[in-house]
């Protein structure tokens, strides 16, 4: 099949983007969308045009390199990571808009590629359980009830690729911010930091300038793990406790 | 053969205790020289990767008050390709009370390596796997667990009990995550300095001592000097040198190789793991193959058709005109033997022309059985997201039809050879993780990759490597010091090289030449005739790669194509050394094997009275013969025997 | 992670989005409170001018003689006042933060869940706040007073809806619907904000918000409707 593509340009952080049309032929419905991007590039490469950049690195959807918004929608149609999106979902003809993820708190490095280091930031403030390596105990000294390790599991599938920040009309960062808050929060080596770990996390997310949540629930359409939206709430509920709470420092 | 490697002095690995080998590891402890907290401030070690072995390294040193240098080349240290192990982690922990002990995990692991392996290693290795469930489980990682709040088990292909742990199909992401969180802490600490999207390029080797790296940040081109008192390497496999892997795109051997080429002997390269479940290749513009979890050999069967050419849908052959051949050649492992015993079942069944789709490249996982057995909804919660992957890549439902799978390359047990405290043949240089040689000799174990980097990282290097600090901190070096400047340079140089060749072949055009190649000679089968073969393209593909590769753009900016046209350089190079050890070992081990030196049935042939040595290559100049240095394998505690599996 | 900072964190936390957005949901459902008690007093308008009347008058002289006439009133309009206050600070410093978080537009964009309610929360809401001006000028001030002027709340009703002033009516159908779509997505992501969505029960929030929306909604709607039709007056 052939495929028109619409891709975003950009040389580097501080200069204007547009877009770029390309056309790509012989286009096999088996191949993955980056593979599609990776027959462009080779393209573009023997005609001597510099080739689209973009993040990816697994190419099997857990990695979390890999993300753009195709049509308007993170990761495209499919509900999965990009690297998983195959050309199948696409007909003959179709024309297709890639940008890459657009929010303050993800600069574009080039082309499709972002920063997202402040990802990364919001980790570091709290989203962590503080065990120095050689000081655990047996690791069946605390049984945690199944339903709770299987709620933070689902929590904890969450691989940082950063489309709910894409889809969010705010741009905000509190799906991933959430999932890390109920992912340690839902486990009973969590509960030490709990309080600490929401708040510095949440401020972390703010001095990021991601957005607010307005609760639309974009995010967890895109989310390519299916993390829930009741995370946020856990958030929140956790948060106003925390602020509630008069537990000394 | 002797035209195409030499043989040098004999080596030995000086720094494992004699003694029982139960207390090896801990006479090690006690006899490594310790540094007192307030020094360890002073002394700084470079960490390159942030997989497993590396942001355990990382997050442990740092905790322990050295200044960590960690570098990484994706936008984010929890990207390393960890990330993506499935099936599980192993642990002696006996939880199933099923008669597992350190005894049977080191055993199962010697047998399973063919023989190839260190005794002392793989022992601390199971000593210390104890401790990873512990640690892991203290940090938060939601490993699966049973109704009564306990840890749960699986068993993996080659043993016979329960020990592995896991998280549902997703054990690596989830341990990288524990690292990665406690790795962030540290940063957040100050201890950890964190570089992303840097790539090592060079190592910098001061009197002797690796004393620090050149890397360039991938997004301003800028190529930096960075020093420490050591160098840690725990950046992975090479696996992607056959273009086609499971390993992630950006997997690659440079820092390993440039190391190599500053002295640190490369060892056993041509053990390579080809891992029998994966997503058969689908076409001609395929990038990278997936890996489906080895768990589902626990309750899928594998068969091929008994004729030749039968062309029918899977679900209209009856029973009896299937060969379910791995329970029929294995009984009593069935299809629960080791990785590179199902691999090449497979390839045999195919090369019969009994192979099923696309270019008769797959075998049937057939899960029809453990459906009816388990019921669907029991199926669905083992492995449902292993099967959702499966349909999204293939746009076939593995609920109804059977998987069609094939073998492809997925780890490499080669590696920088180091001696007991991971340290390779440079002082100061450590190695750890995948990148290192020295578990898993010829085969790897399922789930004993994520056990063998997260034990490097958490436990062996951080009680080795201050042997080693304790003699630091050393003179202080700056970008000006002749070595630093000539390693600089030289970087420089090879980039300017790159860009200015402008020819008419793509990077990845050169790259894929060079992994069929590899695939086809020093695949799952080798010869003599054909690595010979191959060993002469490569050198011819090097050839035209500096003469005729194209990439386009500069050196100070974002440059993926420069990125990959330095890694398959490398990969050309190394690409040639892995031929070169596949033909100077005349036996079949593990994942090696060589199609003259076979049993009567086919299976791999061990030559143990020639061949029960470590193969550690020195290097000696692009192209030219490299020097072989023998380091004798010794089995004390386990009787070298044949393999069986039957 | 050092506790000793916690106190300066808990501080900027009380500053926080979340924070924000809680002190909108707060005052969100305290004017869902009040919407529902005005309405029941809307409806009052079926049983008749005279019930009607003493039903406003009744609302001046609550709480007396602990509370002075039209006391309660008064605290009445100083709580709605400051929610409103409060409602519409913290909305428009989360826009405005959300206008930042994304300097650079999609140039293709395609929702895949949001609700038209929630499209509309910002438009709507300066939509809302414009009419609550109006209202108030029009039926408790009487500043504006279509059809005659009169000191009998019912009286100003009836007149204001008449057809021949259809311009009010539709005026106040647009804002009774903007309010409707409002609370769709205002009462579900109160609950949300303030904790109360946990596995499986976004749709039951979600039926609750729809149910008390309908309600409000056409509870609202049917006195102008019953004047205009000459049902009522």
């Amino acid at each position: 099949m052939n495929i028109t593509l619409r891709v975003w340009r950009q040389k580097g952080r501080d200069d204007e983007g547009r877009m770029v049309t390309y056309k790509v032929e012989d286009v096999n419905p088996d191949m993955s969308f980056l593979e599609m991007l990776d027959v462009l590039n080779e393209k573009l490469t023997l005609s001597g045009e510099d080739p689209v950049a973009f993040d990816h690195d697994c190419r099997e959807g857990i990695c979390g390199a890999c993300g753009v918004v195709i049509n308007g929608v993170a990761h495209g149609p499919e509900n999965t990571t990009t690297c998983q999106l195959h050309m199948r979902s696409f007909k003959d003809g179709d024309e297709i808009t890639i940008e890459p993820w657009r929010a303050k708190a993800f600069p574009v490095v080039k082309d499709l590629v972002v920063d997202r280091g402040s990802f990364d930031r919001v980790i570091q403030a709290g989203g962590y359980i503080s065990a120095p390596t050689g000081t655990a105990p047996d690791a069946h000294a605390t049984p945690v009830p199944k339903a709770d390790a299987d709620r933070a599991f689902d929590a904890a599938t969450c691989i940082g690729c950063g489309a709910c920040v894409a889809a969010c009309p705010n741009a905000s960062g509190m799906l991933f911010t959430a999932a890390k808050i109920t992912h340690l929060g839902s486990m009973p080596q969590g509960q030490p930091e709990r309080e600490a770990r929401v708040i510095n996390m949440i401020n972390q997310h703010d001095a990021e300038d991601f957005g607010g949540c307005t609760n639309i629930g974009e995010c967890a359409a895109v989310c390519p793990k299916g993390i829930p939206l009741d995370t946020i709430s856990q958030l929140n509920r956790d948060l106003l406790g925390a602020l509630a709470s008069s537990k000394p420092e | 053969m002797t035209e195409l490697y030499t043989e040098g002095a004999p080596i030995a690995d000086e720094k494992a205790p004699a003694g029982p080998i139960n207390e090896r590891w801990d006479k090690r402890r006690f006899s490594a020289r310790l540094v007192n907290p307030a020094n360890r401030r002073k002394l700084s070690v470079i960490i390159v990767g942030t997989g497993l072995a590396g942001a355990s390294a990382a997050a442990t040193m740092g905790e322990a008050g050295y200044h960590v240098k960690s570098f990484c080349y994706q936008d984010s240290p929890r990207r390393a390709h960890s990330i993506a192990a499935q099936g599980g982690i192993n642990a002696a922990k006996n939880y199933r009370n099923d008669g597992d002990s350190i005894h049977r995990l080191f055993y199962d692991t010697v047998k399973g390596g063919d023989f190839r392996s260190r005794e002392s290693n793989v022992y601390r290795l199971s000593q210390v796997s104890v401790e990873i469930i512990d640690q892991c489980v203290a940090q938060g990682v939601p490993f699966a667990r049973e109704y009564g709040g306990l840890l749960d088990n699986r068993s993996f292909g080659g043993v016979q009990v329960s020990r592995t742990f896991y998280a549902r199909g997703q054990t690596g992401q989830q341990l990288l995550i524990g690292a990665y969180q406690a790795l962030e802490r540290q940063v957040a600490a100050g201890t950890v300095e964190m570089n992303t999207r840097h790539e090592m390029l060079e190592l910098i080797v001061v009197d002797g001592r690796a004393r620090g790296i050149v890397a360039r940040d991938m997004v301003t081109g800028e190529i930096e000097t960075h020093f420490a008192d050591a160098v840690v390497l725990a950046s992975g496999g090479y696996g992607n040198v056959f273009f086609l892997s499971t390993n992630a795109m950006g997997c690659n051997v440079t820092a390993s190789w440039r190391a190599h080429r500053k002295g640190a002997h490369f060892a056993n390269p041509c053990y390579t793991q080809i891992h029998p479940t994966c997503i058969p290749v689908s076409g001609e513009y395929q990038s990278k193959l997936t890996l489906m979890s080895e768990s589902l050999r626990n309750d899928g069967r594998i068969w091929v058709p008994k004729e030749t050419g039968d062309q029918r849908d899977p679900r209209e052959i009856p029973e009896d005109e299937r060969d379910y051949y791995l329970e029929r050649i294995y009984p009593s492992f069935g299809n629960l033997v080791p990785r590179d015993i199902a691999s090449r079942a497979a390839k045999n069944v195919c090369d019969e022309g009994r192979g099923v789709g696309p270019g008769g490249l797959g075998v049937y996982l057939d899960f029809a059985d453990a459906i009816k057995r388990m019921g669907r909804p029991a199926v669905e919660a083992k492995y449902g997201n292993l099967f959702d992957m499966y349909q999204r890549i293939t746009g076939e439902n593995p609920y109804e039809v059977p998987m069609r799978i094939y073998p492809a390359v997925h780890y490499t047990m080669g590696g920088l050879w180091v001696d007991y405290d991971l340290q390779s043949s440079i002082p100061g240089l450590f190695v750890t993780g995948e990148a290192n040689f020295s578990d898993h000799g010829a085969n790897r174990l399922g789930a004993s990759a994520l056990m063998q980097g997260l034990a490097d990282g958490y436990f062996v290097l951080p009680n080795t490597i201050n042997d080693y600090l304790a003699d630091g901190p050393f003179d202080a070096l700056d970008e000006t010091t002749p070595e630093a400047k000539e390693a600089a340079d030289s970087v420089r140089a090879r980039i300017d090289k790159l860009l200015s060749i402008d020819g008419e072949r793509t990077v990845d055009s050169i790259h894929k030449e060079l992994g069929h190649i590899m695939w086809e000679y020093c695949g799952m089968e080798r010869s003599e005739e054909g690595l010979r073969k191959a060993i002469d393209r490569i050198r011819e593909l090097r050839e035209e790669f500096w003469t005729n590769v194209k990439v386009l753009g500069s050196n100070d900016e974002l440059n993926q194509a420069l990125e990959k046209a330095g890694r398959v350089a490398d990969f050309l190079e190394l690409g040639e050394l892995m031929c070169i050890d596949a033909l100077h070992r005349r036996e079949s081990c593990g994942g090696h094997f060589r199609a003259e030196s076979q049993t009567e049935d086919g299976e791999a042939l061990r030559h143990d009275d020639e061949f029960a040595y470590v193969a550690a290559w020195e290097f000696t100049g692009t192209g030219e013969p490299p020097v072989l240095h023998k380091e004798a394998l010794e089995y004390e505690y386990v009787e070298m025997k044949q393999r069986s599996y039957k | 992670m050092a506790n000793s900072t916690l106190t300066k964190q808990r501080s900027e936390a009380r500053r926080s989005t979340v924070a924000l957005k809680s002190a909108m949901a707060v005052t969100g459902l305290i004017l869902v409170l009040f919407l529902i008690a005005h309405m029941y007093g809307n409806l009052n308008v079926f049983a008749g001018q005279e019930t009607f009347d003493e039903y406003s008058h009744h609302l001046r002289v609550l709480g007396e003689p602990m509370l002075p006439y039209g006391g309660f009133l008064w605290i009445m309009r100083i709580v709605l006042l400051a929610a409103v206050l409060i409602h519409i600070a913290s909305a428009v410093a989360l826009t405005m933060r959300a206008n930042k978080a994304r300097p650079v537009r999609y140039q293709a964009r395609k929702p895949v869940q949001q609700t038209y309610a929630s499209r509309t929360m910002r438009w709507g809401g300066v939509i809302i706040a414009l009419y609550v001006v109006f209202h108030i000028l029009h039926l408790t001030t009487n500043t504006i007073a279509p059809g005659g002027a009169s000191d009998s709340p019912y009286e100003r009703l009836v007149r204001g809806f008449q057809p021949e002033n259809f311009w009010v009516t539709a005026i106040y159908v647009l804002a009774v619907l903007l309010v409707g779509l409002h609370l769709r997505h205002g009462i579900w992501s109160a609950a949300a904000t303030l904790g109360l969505n946990r596995e499986g029960r976004r749709r039951t929030i979600n039926t609750v918000a729809i149910i008390v929306a309908a309600v409000i909604t056409v509870g609202f709607l049917l006195p102008p409707f019953s004047v205009l039709f000459g049902l009522v007056g």
